[in-house]
């Protein structure tokens, strides 16, 4: 069925994307032919979506050549990417709630008939053949609200077969959904490509993309690795090539001796989102959360910090349980949670530097309910001097930091009210090699003090660099859970991808 | 092949709670008439004279000017965006139109009606290029162009009216007359509510609107040129609410600088009472023209029973309450599901 020897119907070549400082992609490679699906992997931030970016035309690459048909093409927005016949079906798709499924498919491109009425029948029947095309039951006539996100890929899938889409682009289709509606998705990447269609399938999960590919492309740290047929590889060799490089001496560790339990999770499950995830820190000790994107980390932690209610399962703070849901409680408790998103959780962008950093010690610097501006800016000096904050005025807004020292005043924030368990997601994602640095100095002082750290980390090189132990979760379970001594790229990849048994 | 049956099986008691949400929702107009068939019957049942002629054709006249105004605000308020500057442009329409009959006695109806769409328009054209071009959110430019438009108004008119005695009576006829018991502006105001509530159905620029409405940034990402259409709508508004304030003015016979001050809530109350959502993306003309009406009716029914009109705001106000608490529920129908595809989304 493969029609490798024809020419492809997209290429990319050598395409570079630069996002300020941040190179996103070096050397992006991909050749996609008609009647075959394409496998996509990598670990985060290898590259992947900016690559699926530029040929969604949202991205245009600073350098390299997009070639459609043999013929060099270039995407200046996602109109023309789409009039060239490229779909992408991204990991949420965006529906109009309050428009009906087939009004979604056809939105901007509804049947008419005369006077340039909408065809409502018209519009209606052909959405239903679509789907019975596809081999799917959903209701043209329902809103779009509510739709599961398995049934907004269908919709999004439908609205790419109605522009006559001869590549379809499928960015993490899975990542959210149900095993049943991943088999139903399977057939239908079958369908689309026994109608001869291109499909990219970009995947974390190794197992999808042999279940799915002909062919399957690696990428590491923004740069193509290899293209090989699905027959000529292994789960190993392709996790060779994900991983496999070398550590930086990023990672100032100091070891320390683990001392009483801080935090105890038993059996901690919230539905929908992980099932008994149980592990300890110790004080002194850095655990990651290791995993892939959407395995439940960043549930887990909020579900600590009493953002999100549990549905099962304990949480103990130096032997006391807090009650579920209780972001004061955790709080009172001596936790400390700082979050992936800074500017959107972790500071009030548009307060002065002083501001943010006292905003979680309020206690500190108030007499009665007036909060006092000297001891707020005290206060604020002194954290900002202990971090290294890199400031104008503390006066100023906190936007006027770059995103490293923002990172730090949301530290500083939190560090004020000297938590036992400090929790931190993703700490240095988007930040300059030299803040990262001092951002995992911090942590590791910090340990060496006594405070246990929970860190949530995709960077594998940061988890074994900073960890003292790993707890790797897959689907929102624990897979398995590392000593620093055990931990290497391969054997984490291995679990966070559900393949704990062949783990070496 | 198998999990296509159990597909359904799952899917199925989630999409009844659905059909049920969207059964409420799209028969929203049926609950309007209900309470409309109520507020008459208890009305009528306390004074008989509820029902007479005269009180009915007043009613539906005065209901008709609220409706025609709803029509414009319900397409800018599906854009998510809102339009209250409404009142101000029926006031300067309805006195440019006096002022006309003044200065023109002898004017051609024809032209009469197209000065007063011309300002309308041009009102509605500022008012969508600050919305558009200079970004600013709708509900801040309207509320200044209320002022700014109401403000030339009063300048130009002062202390000075127009009487149904300037006015000819071929203008004031379209007040009073009737055709088969029902008012001219009644007519009017349906079979302009029935030509809009088809074109907000048929036409690819209408359904646009809802799209912007429902998310704006999908609708840039589907390739609708977003700024454009709410221009449009903005526009739409405009002109209505300019020929409407020249009915206004033939309904009631005399015009001052304060014409219509106050109609934008009203007319709001009215469309959100008729089943339009304040947040954009859904609702249709029919519903609120239905909302105009039963919000008249109330007023009406309410000095028929001999009951305070302050009362009669406090009741407004109350249905405008019980109208949001309804969406809301609906809202809440529909949560779990979507609670379940947030967490998916991991």
């Amino acid at each position: 069925m493969t029609t490798s020897q024809s020419a492809p119907v997209i290429a990319l070549e050598h395409a570079q994307k630069s996002f300020g400082a941040v190179h996103a992609l070096e050397d992006g490679e991909i050749e996609l032919f008609g009647g075959e699906v394409h496998g996509l992997v990598g670990e985060n931030g290898a590259g992947k979506s900016t690559l699926v970016k530029i040929l969604a035309g949202v991205h245009r690459s600073d350098a390299g050549r997009l070639l459609l048909d043999g013929e060099e093409a270039i995407f200046d927005n996602a109109k023309q990417s789409q009039a060239a016949g490229i779909a992408i079906i991204f990991q949420e798709p965006t529906l109009f709630p309050d428009l009906t499924v087939a009004e979604n498919i056809f939105v901007g491109a509804q049947p008419l008939k005369r006077f340039r009425r909408i065809d409502g029948r018209r519009m209606r029947r052909e959405a239903g053949a679509l789907f019975e095309q596809l081999g799917v039951r959903l209701d043209p006539d329902r809103l779009a609200r509510g739709l599961s996100i398995a049934d907004q890929q269908l919709v999004e899938i439908a609205k790419a077969l109605t522009t006559n889409a001869r590549v379809i682009v499928m960015d993490e289709p899975t990542a959210a959904l149900t095993t049943n509606e991943v088999e139903q998705l399977f057939r239908i990447v079958e369908t689309l490509r026994a109608r001869g269609n291109a499909v990219l399938f970009v995947s974390h999960r190794l197992e999808e993309i042999f279940a799915v590919c002909q062919r399957v492309t690696v990428m590491r740290d923004g740069r193509h690795v290899w293209t090989k047929p699905i027959g000529e590889v292994t789960v190993q060799s392709v996790i060779r090539a994900m991983v496999g490089r070398d550590m930086d001496a990023l990672f100032p560790k100091i070891d320390t001796e683990p001392g009483r339990v801080v935090l105890k999770v038993d059996r901690l499950t919230r539905e929908g989102d992980f099932t008994d995830v149980s592990f300890v820190v110790r004080s002194g000790e850095i655990v990651a959360l290791a995993g892939l994107v959407g395995a439940g980390r960043s549930e887990v932690a909020r579900a600590i910090f009493g953002i999100d209610r549990w549905d099962a399962g304990t949480v103990e703070i130096d032997g006391r349980r807090l009650p579920p849901g209780s972001p004061t409680a955790a709080m009172a408790a001596g936790i400390a949670l700082v979050p992936e998103d800074r500017r959107q959780q972790g500071l009030v962008m548009d307060f002065s530097i002083e501001r943010n950093i006292a905003l979680a010690s309020l206690d500190t610097v108030r007499r009665g309910g007036l909060i006092l501006r000297g001891s707020e800016r005290r206060f604020a000096r002194d954290w900002a001097l202990r971090l290294r904050l890199k400031y104008a005025r503390l006066t100023n807004p906190v936007w006027t930091l770059s995103g490293g020292n923002q990172q730090k005043a949301v530290l500083a924030k939190w560090l004020g009210r000297k938590p036992t368990l400090l929790i931190v997601d993703e700490p240095t994602r988007g930040i300059d090699v030299g803040t990262k640095a001092e951002v995992h100095r911090l942590l590791s002082e910090l340990a060496a003090q006594g405070v246990a750290i929970l860190m949530i980390s995709s960077e594998l090189p940061e988890v074994l660099g900073m960890a003292d132990r790993i707890v790797v979760l897959f689907e929102g379970r624990v897979m398995r859970e590392f000593a620093r001594a055990d931990a290497d790229e391969d054997a984490i990849m291995h679990a966070a991808t559900g393949l704990v048994e062949e783990a070496a | 092949m198998t999990s296509v049956a159990e597909d359904q099986g799952v899917l199925e008691p989630r999409s009844g709670s659905h059909a049920f949400a969207e059964f409420l929702a799209r028969f929203r107009e049926l609950g309007i008439v209900l309470a409309l068939v109520i507020v008459v019957g208890a009305a009528t049942i306390d004074n008989h004279l509820f029902l007479s002629a005269a009180n009915v054709q007043q009613i539906l006249a005065g209901s008709a000017i609220i409706a025609l105004l709803a029509i414009g605000e319900t397409v800018v308020i599906i854009t998510r965006n809102v339009d209250l500057s409404i009142g101000s442009i029926l006031g300067i329409s309805a006195y440019a139109t006096g002022v006309l009959y003044v200065h023109h006695p002898g004017i051609a109806l024809p032209v009469v009606f197209l000065v007063a769409l011309a300002i309308g328009t041009a009102c509605g054209v500022v008012n969508g290029l600050i919305v558009t071009v200079a970004r600013v959110p709708s509900l801040v430019v309207t509320l200044g162009t209320l002022y700014i438009i109401r403000g030339i108004d009063g300048a130009w008119a002062g202390g000075n009216q127009v009487n149904a005695s300037m006015l000819p009576d071929s203008f004031n006829k379209i007040g009073y007359e009737t055709v088969l018991g029902i008012p001219y502006l009644g007519w009017i105001a349906i079979i302009a509510v029935a030509a809009a509530t088809y074109a907000m159905r048929s036409f690819r620029t209408a359904r646009d609107f809802y799209a912007i409405g429902s998310d704006p940034d999908a609708a840039r990402l589907a390739g609708i040129p977003v700024g454009g259409r709410v221009f449009l709508a903005f526009v739409l508004s405009g002109a209505i609410a300019g020929v409407t304030g020249a009915l206004w003015l033939s309904l009631y016979a005399s015009v001052d600088a304060i014409a219509g001050v106050g109609y934008e809530f009203q007319v709001i109350a009215a469309v959100v009472v008729g089943g339009v959502a304040i947040f954009g993306g859904s609702g249709t003309v029919l519903g609120a023209a239905l909302g105009a009406l039963l919000l008249y009716a109330i007023n009406s029914a309410l000095v028929v029973v001999n009951v305070s009109s302050f009362w009669s705001l406090a009741l407004s106000g109350g249905l405008l309450l019980a109208a949001i608490a309804f969406d809301r529920l609906i809202a809440l129908r529909v949560a779990p599901a979507m609670r379940t595809r947030r967490r998916a989304r991991g």
